[in-house]
């Protein structure tokens, strides 16, 4: 409830800013999309899967769970990531569904052929499968700062490494990274509004002091 | 939802059609319906309000929520203009009300005297066509100050000993430093050199129907939903809604300007939502829908008179296009920043504005910045030291430490006007409309790359100064991807090697205006919007006296 009431006291506060008339024209929206965000990531029955049969539904949480591992902090598990690539896949990425369907039978087939006495990615070890997710992940080129697609078709281990990072690290008001953890692995506050001093080096900040003049064009 | 708005009919022929709403488009609507003419807007992208902006990272980047859209908008690229163009995302723009302005960044900085006189004060450069502008800084200086206290700019005049003259402070003190300010401030002053507070058109201090920022740290690439970014959305669009003259209509994707048998243009022609054509008729028109995207529209405009392209006797349209040199460079400290709190700059320096060709050897110059412009998801795909695995302990610890540690520093510099560098129509590929589309020509001229490596040097000696426990630069590459469409219409007294003069007039068509970033002459170093929005009002009060004076008939 915090995060709830923490987003309605930034809106009403904001409010003072904002005209009387864009308030009550979309108070009501705005206010409804954030508790049914809100009711989503607090619900204990967990949704059922549109997209991955159950089977696959473990298969893919396992595979998350080693790109984004739980140790003394949550990982992708905790984020509920698996959830958030069922929704991802039968909503804005429909265009992955062949990735997947393609993708979980190679990955059984990799399983067999690395172990062969696995029957399935989730049954094996952790060095086990950092065995196999080491013989999926071809490397590619950098990506660009700000994580816009540049088009090109990608693998099932890229689509399932890029999906686990949106998963567990989107605004956890936006169907994704449950109770804010992945956002609390990093140490990003999930508050909407942020007053200074922000950090260590500018809360001794003195204050500004101009320049001494100078002769221009140094180099 | 909104308040009673104007509505004109497509055969009302209306004063000015303006094709875009962003910087300049949004100041253009705000200028000309407040001098009393009849003003139509149209838009290609939606309509959203401060209700849409959410801090999705997956819907605004991913699935660019604000930007243009390559899945209906294909774009190719190529080198040079020998190659086959291949298929790929080669540029992102605003496509909504407001355009760039909704998402960029904010930096707001003026051009010296130097930007419009470089080719007198330089001579000329071997690969380059590097002009003087028709106008001066002291042309601008007064349009400079009327975007700073109309639309909302925080900063503090006299800081930069590099600054150019001014006639008014800025409306509103800067910003709050952030801790990558303070580390970029301390270290740039032990090296002799001069940091100053960034100007940025961000509120520091609320204005009517506006919040000051609050820092909520989704800045860069987002819409802001407390209006406190000055985009045309939050300020002239509004304005202009207000005087009961201007229509801004969404959704309206202009491919065509019609012109008569007198070469006079009557109007834009545009795709409705359900892709139906209409022709909205006008006395004059004035295109604003960028530096991409105006001289597509020219060469998409060719006619019998214009078969090379509207307004395009020179040949030039679409040509010498820059998109400003530079990269980054990351560092890592010890204790937490936090940076990804607030918006994205608090410090900045102009040492290395005005560089001596004789001295450096090569043309050009720019400015460094201090910042953290990236969020979460992008954090984790791009901001991670070289040799971070991409999964794994290892990728999740560093992640974990990293990201209330890091910085970035900026560095942002000149491109030189190359004849082959452009935009053209893709001779195969098409839109989702059937229409030809965007193909970006580019190859950065040597001295831009050399400024770039030059900036990196000075950027890694600020690092050491500041005792950055990490630091890595991105590696000096040509470009292949547009952020800055600048100089593709560019401005000049001369038809032949110019599209605009600098009434902001085609050359060839009296009553066809264009104004963007395509009218830039150079490039500035590295931050074009607040220029664009100083010619939008300029060129504002040139139409205004030409159309009050009967010249556009």
């Amino acid at each position: 409830m915090i995060d709830n009431l923490s987003r309605r006291d930034f809106l009403s506060r904001g409010s003072a800013a904002v005209s009387a008339v864009w308030l009550s024209a979309h108070w009501p929206a705005m206010v409804a999309a954030a508790e049914h965000a809100h009711q989503a990531a607090k619900s204990t029955t967990p949704p059922k899967f549109q997209f991955f049969t159950p089977e696959e539904a473990a298969e893919i949480d396992a595979l998350t769970a080693r790109i984004i591992p739980s140790d003394e902090t949550p990982g992708a598990r905790e984020a509920g990531v698996v959830y958030f690539i069922d929704r991802a896949l039968t909503t804005f990425a429909v265009d992955d569904q062949k990735t997947y369907r393609e993708g979980l039978p190679a990955l059984q087939s990799r399983v067999r052929e690395l172990f062969p006495n696995l029957e399935k990615f989730s049954a094996a070890t952790p060095d086990q499968q950092d065995q196999i997710l080491h013989s999926l992940d071809e490397q590619t080129g950098p990506a660009g700062r700000h994580s816009r697609p540049n088009g090109a078709s990608r693998s099932f281990f890229q689509a399932l490494r890029v999906q686990t990072i949106q998963g567990f690290l989107i605004d956890p008001d936006s169907g994704g990274n449950r109770d804010g953890v992945g956002w609390k692995v990093i140490g990003r506050d999930r508050e909407h509004m942020f007053q200074p001093p922000f950090g260590y080096y500018d809360k001794d900040y003195a204050g500004w002091q101009p320049n001494p003049p100078e002769e221009k064009a140094k180099a | 939802m909104r308040p009673d708005l104007t509505k004109y009919k497509t055969s009302d022929e209306v004063d000015f059609v303006i094709v875009g709403s962003g910087a300049a488009g949004g100041i253009m609507a705000k200028e000309l319906s407040f001098n009393g003419f009849r003003v139509v807007v149209l838009e290609q992208g939606p309509y959203l309000t401060e209700a849409d902006f959410v801090h999705d990272e997956v819907k605004v980047l991913a699935q660019d929520l604000l930007t243009n859209k390559p899945k209906l908008q294909p774009t190719s690229f190529r080198k040079t203009p020998n190659e086959k163009a291949k298929p790929q995302r080669a540029l992102v723009y605003g496509r909504c009300v407001g355009g760039t302005s909704v998402h960029f960044t904010a930096n707001f900085w003026r051009f010296h005297e130097i930007d419009f006189i470089e080719r007198t004060k330089v001579g000329p450069v071997a690969g380059a066509d590097l002009r003087d502008w028709p106008i001066t800084y002291a042309d601008l200086e007064p349009y400079y100050t009327k975007v700073e206290w109309e639309i909302g700019v925080s900063g503090l005049a006299g800081a930069s000993p590099f600054d150019p003259p001014r006639s008014k402070p800025y409306p509103m003190p800067p910003l709050p430093v952030k801790s990558s300010g303070v580390i970029f401030e301390r270290a740039a002053r032990k090296l002799g050199w001069h940091p100053f507070p960034a100007p940025m058109a961000i509120l520091s201090q609320p204005r009517p129907g506006r919040s000051a920022c609050v820092n909520c740290g989704f800045c860069l690439a987002f819409g802001c939903e407390v209006g406190a970014k000055s985009s045309s959305l939050a300020t002239a669009i509004r304005m202009a809604e207000k005087t009961g003259r201007c229509e801004i209509r969404p959704n309206s994707y202009v491919h065509r300007i019609e012109m008569d048998n007198n070469g006079r243009v009557t109007g834009a022609v545009y795709f409705d939502e359900k892709r139906n054509a209409h022709l909205q008729k006008a006395k004059a028109v004035v295109v604003c829908a960028n530096g991409a995207e105006t001289p597509r529209l020219l060469l998409l405009s060719a006619n019998k008179q214009f078969p090379n392209g509207l307004a395009n006797s020179s040949g030039v349209v679409g040509k010498y296009l820059m998109l400003n040199s530079g990269g980054v460079t990351n560092a890592v400290f010890e204790h937490p920043l936090n940076d990804y709190k607030g918006f994205a700059v608090s410090r900045l320096l102009h040492d290395f504005y005005e560089l001596d060709p004789q001295k450096v050897g090569f043309y050009g110059g720019g400015g460094i910045d201090a910042r953290f412009d990236v969020t979460p998801i992008s954090f984790a795909m791009g901001g991670l030291p070289p040799g971070t695995p991409g999964w794994g302990k290892d990728f999740k610890n560093t992640l974990a430490h990293n990201f209330n540690r890091t910085m970035e520093l900026f560095c942002h510099g000149t491109s030189l006007p190359v004849e082959t560098n452009s935009f053209s129509l893709d001779p195969d590929l098409k839109d989702a409309w059937g229409l030809p589309a965007l193909c970006l020509t580019y190859k950065d001229h040597p001295d831009d790359l050399k400024l770039w490596a030059f900036q990196n040097q000075r950027a890694n000696e600020l690092l050491d100064a500041a005792g950055a426990l990490k630091k890595w630069s991105q590696p000096i590459q040509e470009s292949q991807f547009a952020v800055h469409l600048l100089g593709t219409c560019r401005m000049g007294n001369d038809p032949k090697t110019s599209v605009i003069n600098s009434d902001h007039r085609t050359h060839d068509v009296k009553n066809l205006f264009l104004c963007d970033g395509s009218s830039l002459v150079t490039s500035g170093r590295g931050q074009p919007t607040m220029t664009i929005e100083a010619l939008a009002f300029r060129a504002a009060d040139r139409i205004t006296a030409l159309a009050k004076r009967g010249d556009l008939a």
